[in-house]
């Protein structure tokens, strides 16, 4: 499986870098070795979920603890996602650290991940939810941080857009 | 069996434990009984209160958590059955308040009322302590055991589909959001 093992190492050591100490995670492809570091890790309360929009509530409860939290998913796990998003994220400025795999871009041969990727970025557009993308390795501890640094300050989501140019190795 | 008798029979036994509820008569109710500041209302994002619990005792393993839950709610999110579950904190407790119907915009019936079994699903989804009530005394009984206790339950308790004439209160979600998150930042201080 050509996932980017060096990519995803960096991104999950910059996640460390920025006290992240709770993930929640729901499988794809492309995010498979990020879930199985933190599986791996002692440190990290790791939180398999069923459905993505769990993890607005979860890193909500982590946030009114004194946490920092992160969320991992796939763009339909974003899709999944908006109600929480919209009506708890945003109606009560919770901050969140949302790191989406862009499936259904440029190079996606799978055709069912498609439709997604043509509206990711015009639904975080629309919801006002500021993003970035990482999509190389020499820029990903420095958005990451600021991802973050901008979620906390304005005490709402931020997203990052993992791109195919980081994660994928063919 | 009245939700609002539920809550007050257990409102004394709260003062230790963070306490997240569902929106509608629940909160209504909780805050007509005297608002706390370790009270976080969720006035929106069915389904998510439960979660919210999860992540707060995942991260507070030393403090108690109640959610009180609603059927509505819950059946939005079954899935959190799975995840709570699977994390079974044994610092979590969930209380569904089932009156088999979606009270807050009509009195629609839920599927509670045509033979879906709470319990059942929440035992089956592999918590290890369920329980349902029917009388306010068994309900106070299961809401004191799971305080004291050491094991993820969820309590079903069976009331009746009324509630308060309205449901916007003085308190903002915004106050009621920072006032709970200092709370906690206070006991960590303790």
């Amino acid at each position: 499986m050509p996932v980017s093992f060096t990519n995803s190492s960096l991104i999950y050591n910059t996640l460390k870098e920025c006290d992240i100490r709770l993930l929640s995670a729901l499988p794809e492809t492309w995010l498979v070795h990020l879930i199985r570091l933190a599986d791996e890790d002692p440190k990290m309360v790791l939180v398999r979920l069923a459905k993505e929009e769990e993890g607005v509530g979860i890193s909500a409860g982590a946030h009114f603890a004194g946490v920092k939290s992160a969320m991992l998913m796939q763009n339909h796990g974003f899709l999944a996602s908006i109600n929480g998003i919209v009506s708890f994220a945003h109606l009560y400025k919770i901050p969140l650290l949302m790191l989406i795999s862009y499936r259904g871009s440029f190079g996606e041969r799978d055709p069912w991940q498609t439709q997604g990727g043509n509206v990711t970025e015009p639904l975080l557009r629309a919801l006002g939810i500021p993003y970035s993308f990482l999509d190389a390795a020499e820029t990903v501890k420095k958005r990451t941080r600021q991802a973050q640094t901008l979620a906390e300050s304005s005490l709402q989501p931020v997203a990052l857009l993992l791109t195919r140019d980081l994660m994928w190795e063919e | 069996m009245l939700r609002v008798d539920c809550l007050r029979s257990v409102y004394s036994e709260l003062e230790e434990c963070l306490v997240v509820t569902i929106m509608g008569a629940v909160a209504t109710e909780l805050q007509s009984l005297g608002h706390r500041f370790n009270f976080f209302y969720l006035q929106h994002a069915m389904g998510l209160a439960s979660s919210t619990g999860l992540g707060l005792a995942l991260c507070l393993p030393d403090q108690k958590v109640i959610v009180f839950d609603g059927d509505g709610s819950l059946l939005m999110n079954l899935g959190c059955l799975t995840t709570m579950a699977r994390y079974r904190p044994s610092n979590l407790i969930h209380v569904v308040f089932d009156n088999e119907s979606l009270l807050s915009v009509g009195g629609f019936p839920t599927a509670t009322n045509t033979g879906t079994d709470l319990e059942g699903i929440a035992a089956a989804a592999g918590v290890p302590n369920v329980t349902t009530a029917r009388t306010v005394e068994s309900f106070k009984a299961a809401v004191i055991g799971a305080r004291d206790g050491n094991e993820l339950t969820t309590i079903v308790a069976k009331v009746e589909a009324t509630g308060p004439a309205a449901y916007v209160t003085g308190l903002s979600l915004i106050e009621n959001r920072f006032q709970f998150a200092r709370h906690i930042q206070s006991l960590k201080q303790r």
